[in-house]
């Protein structure tokens, strides 16, 4: 059976049919083509999945597509503005922050959520950010300097 | 074959359903259904869920704590009425599970999983369930005694708010600072005039679900927190327990090392 | 962060260099951080098919029937792969280089030898679909004995393992069952020396768990050939074993890859390529055959388990006058790449330290464990563990300071390596000092002191005789003035044939090798 789902992705109206009961990643990749959001482990565990779901961060592979209907959905795929790096993007880039960049995408929406809330981490909030997020390859210390780095870069919110 | 979702705006609806319909599977947060629904388990043929407001609900009074089943660990972290529950709430994955993880599928979950299970046991909490019928309470401890038997839809839970500082929390894990449980302590230790009076222990993945430690709270009965008087407690801590063998910890290991983390949290000095 | 040390061998090298040395960005890092790196799964094609693969519940079983008569009919279901459709259903990777025998099959005919080993595939239009239709086969299977450690599956009366190798041990050069090196007298040495220890190390197998599952998709193209988006880390080897596998030219097969998504030696393999392709093949239809993650844990290679048995002989002084090695590889069920990795082990025993003495024998040993692969220095890794293990024990017995243990035993330039060839362009002495410096670990004069140029060679790694003992060396002199090279005497051809490590035929001076007789652990006696 398919189902129709609507939701906000990156500030855009999306709408695709799916089987339902199918997850959110699948629908983001094969439904709707957002090929930036990737899967490690289909079963909660990698992170790679991580997106935003207003605002919060949302493991993609377990989140069921069909509770997202009407919701605002953000991933890294939006994270540009323009030819414009986001500040993340940027540090990552300077931190030598990804290898294969297979988990980027997700640490990357990882570290969004906690700078969009707290824009002046202190290094522990960092590590608790991107705790459930696996990297096998560069080492965890190049991705919290890059996160501390993007903090300090980006223009102060109130 | 593909799944069918069934949302509904009443948990009496949704309790319903889940009891009639084929191969029913309530789904809450869907950190651990989403799972099996991606690895197409077989019994798994429509997921009900419910949006019904008073599953997320919040409700501290003075006296008592009330929440809903579909509250989750997030939104626990949220509330600061509830900070002696922060620790164990942090303790359950990384933000992105947190997010989704209620405290109901908690109950569900199996060993190692369950950290906010074990707490709630220490809490003595008790758990509502809905039916198509009306509700029904019974306490956690006979719960889950009888959690493997029939689908039926915990709509919300509730315990004592326990005194300031009476409450203790800690996780042991290998991997920080997110880690699934080699084991879990929670406690409620009420003092009266410096000496334990009516504890409440229990454990997680020291056996296939949550367990209260009866032995350690008989041996802690009318003693103060102190290390002679302890030694009783943590010779018979680990009876009655029987803990995974896992990829996480043997049962061996678990049981050398449950004394040692008990003593800690006994004397004050468990992780928070 | 990252700092270059130019004082250190500053005059071995130019330092006008535009790269070398100048941090540079990642080619591939902008695509990296806008999730536009594009990986072998974020390829898109209508009407895509994919295949799940059924696999042995057991560690060792004979298949007494396969009944997939209602997984064919299931909803969704193009085609059941069975093992009589792969053209060429018995492998090794390794083949390509002409060493070992071919070993496993892509799918088991007869018998399972491992938990996870492929079965059957179901191709269908999802991968529930695919996953529904597997619950429906039936197999039954009787179980076998079967054995999970390295030492036992060496006893006679053993359950054998892989039919191929029926003795449970990898055959080097059609005859030998495990490698050997031999420099010195250990006996002798251990005799004389002041304190021996011998310890036993044993290694879990680690998965290498790419946070990108081994996958790929086979793509049938309009001419007749396949275009095959990959996770490879060794793209010319997965297409040339993929062609093999499917008795096709390897002209009909195009490989794109690259961006792979972690691979740390998990991605050597050719795990996926050649069964998608024939799946493909089959239906005339994109297919796409990736791992789970559970499968990525049980079927994908880990790097194998070792057991090594560690001795050493050493004086009072500080100097390691013998050590011997045995050490068991476990390859699981069939031989992937670990028969090469104990040849790697070989040549890297005794680690870094000259020693006049050196006895090591390696199994590559058959288990009913997934078989083992490359990972991150295999073969080496490991045995450093258990060598820098032994090496701290050794200070301790002897109350050494440990760092100062090893910097008197390190290689020098112009020392005798255990394989016979001299040492050059020795550094362990100035890592470990730099590394001191930076633990703000307490080094005496003398060891800061201490240089690879110096003092290598001579009677401190001399090779007399090397039937009997070489003479216990002169105590180390440490903080002497003049650099002193040696250049060694080669020892005349031996003219007894090879097991294994023996002396090669007398080498010419450096610089001409072209034409020369070259023993080569892999390929055995061979012309340059
Ligand atoms: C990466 C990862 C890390 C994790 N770490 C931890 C951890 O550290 N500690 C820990 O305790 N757990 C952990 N979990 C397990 C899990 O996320 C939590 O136990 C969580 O609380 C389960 O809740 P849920 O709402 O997601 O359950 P769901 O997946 O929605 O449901 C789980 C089960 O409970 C049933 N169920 C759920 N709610 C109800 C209800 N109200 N009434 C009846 N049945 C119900 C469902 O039918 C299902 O069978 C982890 C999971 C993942 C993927
Ligand atoms: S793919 Fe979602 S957590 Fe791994
Ligand atoms: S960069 Fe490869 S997993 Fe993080």
């Amino acid at each position: 059976m398919k189902t129709s789902i609507q939701f906000r992705l990156n500030d855009e109206e999306v709408a695709t049919f799916a089987d339902s009961g199918s997850n959110l990643l699948d629908v983001l990749r094969e439904g709707i083509g957002d090929l930036s959001v990737k899967g490690g482990c289909w079963q909660g565990t990698c992170g790679t999945c991580t997106v935003l779901v207003d605002g919060m961060p949302r493991l993609s592979c377990v989140t069921l597509a069909e509770s997202c209907e009407g919701k605002s959905i953000e991933t890294v795929a939006g994270l540009r503005q323009g030819a414009k790096l986001h500040p993340l993007q940027t540090a990552f880039m300077e931190r030598f922050a990804a290898q294969c960049g297979y988990c980027t995408p997700g640490m990357l929406m990882a570290a969004k959520a906690l700078l969009d809330r707290e824009p002046n981490p202190t290094r522990e909030n960092v590590v608790d950010a991107i705790c459930g997020n696996i990297c096998r390859c560069t080492g965890y210390e190049p991705i919290i300097a890059a996160v501390l780095d993007a903090a300090r870069a980006a223009p102060r919110r109130s | 074959m593909t799944i069918a979702v069934k949302t509904f705006a009443r948990l009496a609806e949704a309790a319903s359903a889940l009891s009639t319909e084929r191969g029913a599977r309530f789904l809450a947060g869907g950190t651990l259904v989403m799972r099996a629904v991606n690895e197409a388990e077989p019994s798994i043929e429509t997921l009900v869920r419910s949006t019904d407001p008073s599953f997320v609900g919040i409700a501290v009074t003075s006296g008592r704590v009330e929440l809903g089943a579909g509250v989750t660990m997030a939104a626990i972290l949220g509330e600061r009425e509830l900070a002696f529950l922060h620790p164990v709430a942090r303790a359950v994955g990384g933000p992105a599970v947190r997010e989704a993880a209620t405290i109901g599928g908690n109950l569900f979950a199996p060993s190692p999983y369950g950290d906010f299970a074990s707490a709630l046991l220490a809490l003595d909490a008790t758990v509502t369930l809905a039916g198509g019928y009306g509700q029904r309470e019974l306490s956690l401890e006979e719960f889950l005694g009888r959690r493997e038997r029939g689908a039926s839809l915990v709509s919300s839970i509730a315990f004592k708010r326990p005194a300031n500082e009476v409450f203790r929390f800690t996780k042991v894990t290998r991997v920080h600072p997110k880690g699934l449980s080699v084991l879990a302590i929670a406690a409620q230790l009420p003092l009266a005039n410096g000496r334990i009076a009516g504890p409440r222990i229990a454990y997680g993945a020291m056996g296939r679900m949550p367990l209260r430690a009866k032995a350690a709270e008989r041996a802690l009965e009318g003693r103060p927190l102190e290390d002679n008087a302890i030694a009783p407690a943590l010779a018979v801590a680990a009876d009655g327990t029987s803990p995974l063998d896992d990829a996480i910890a043997s049962a061996w290991w678990r049981r050398e090392i449950l004394p040692i983390h008990l003593r800690r949290l006994l004397l004050g000095a468990g992780r928070s | 962060m990252l700092e270059m040390r130019k004082d250190i061998f500053a005059d071995e090298r130019a330092d006008n260099l535009k790269e070398v040395g100048q941090p540079t960005q990642r080619q591939d890092m902008l695509g990296h951080v806008t999730g536009t790196s594009a990986y072998y799964d974020d390829h898109r094609f209508a009407n895509l098919l994919h295949l799940k693969i059924l696999r042995s519940p057991h560690a060792h079983a004979r298949i007494r029937s396969i009944d997939d008569a209602a997984a064919s009919r299931a909803p969704g279901v193009k085609r059941i792969i069975r093992a009589a459709d792969v053209p060429v259903n018995l492998n090794t990777l390794l083949s390509l280089i002409q060493f070992g025998k071919d070993d496993e099959p892509s799918l088991a005919t007869d018998v399972v030898r491992y938990k996870g080993e492929p079965i059957l595939g179901v191709v269908a239009t999802s991968e529930r679909a695919a996953r529904e239709a597997l619950e429906l086969v039936r197999i039954s299977y009787d179980p076998l004995p079967a054995v999970f450690d390295v030492e036992e599956a060496l006893k006679p009366g053993a359950v054998s393992v892989n039919p191929v190798y029926p003795k449970n041990t990898f055959e080097y050069h059609g005859k030998y069952d495990h490698q050997k090196l031999r420099f010195g007298a250990v006996e002798q040495a251990f005799a004389q020396a002041d304190f021996v220890s011998e310890e036993r190390y044993q290694m879990s197998p680690i998965e290498h768990a790419p946070t990108e599952t081994n996958g790929s998709i086979a793509v049938p193209d309009t001419n007749g050939r396949f275009t095959v988006y990959t996770s490879t880390q060794a793209l010319f080897f997965s297409l040339d074993t993929s062609a093999k596998i499917n008795a096709m030219p390897s002209n009909q097969l195009h490989f794109i890859g690259g961006t792979v998504g972690g691979g740390f030696g998990g991605k050597v393999d050719t795990l996926t390529e050649p069964l998608a392709i024939l799946a493909a093949r089959l239906t005339g239809a994109p297919v796409r055959y990736r791992l789970s993650r559970h499968e990525e844990m049980q079927f994908g290679s880990p790097r194998g388990a070792e057991r090594i048995y560690v001795k050493d002989g050493v004086m009072r002084d500080g100097r390691i006058v013998a050590r011997q090695v045995r050490a068991y590889f476990d390859a699981g069920a069939y031989t992937r790449l670990s028969s090469y990795a104990v040849v790697k082990c070989v040549a890297h025993i005794p680690g870094p330290y000259t020693i006049p003495n050196v006895h090591a024998d390696v199994f590559c040993v058959f288990t009913n464990r997934t078989p083992a692969t490359a990972m991150r220095g295999f073969g080496v890794t490991a045995l450093d563990f258990a060598l820098e293990c032994q090496m701290d024990k050794d200070a301790v017995a002897i109350g050494m300071d440990p760092l100062e243990f090893r910097l008197l035993n390190a290689y020098r330039d112009g020392d005798m390596k255990a394989h016979r060839r001299e040492a050059k362009n020795c550094a362990l002495i100035e890592c470990a000092q730099v590394a001191a410096e930076k633990a703000n670990w307490p080094l005496r004069d003398e060891f800061r002191k201490m240089s690879s140029k110096k003092d290598g060679g001579a009677e401190r790694a001399g090779v007399a005789d090397r039937t009997r003992m070489s003479t216990p060396a002169a105590p180390v002199r440490t903080g002497t003035s003049a650099p002193q090279r040696v250049t060694y005497e080669r020892p005349a051809g031996s003219t007894s044939p090879p097991p294994i490590q023996s002396t090669p035929p007398a080498t010419p001076p450096a610089g001409s090798t072209h034409g020369v007789r070259r023993f080569s652990s892999v390929f055995g006696t061979r012309r340059r």
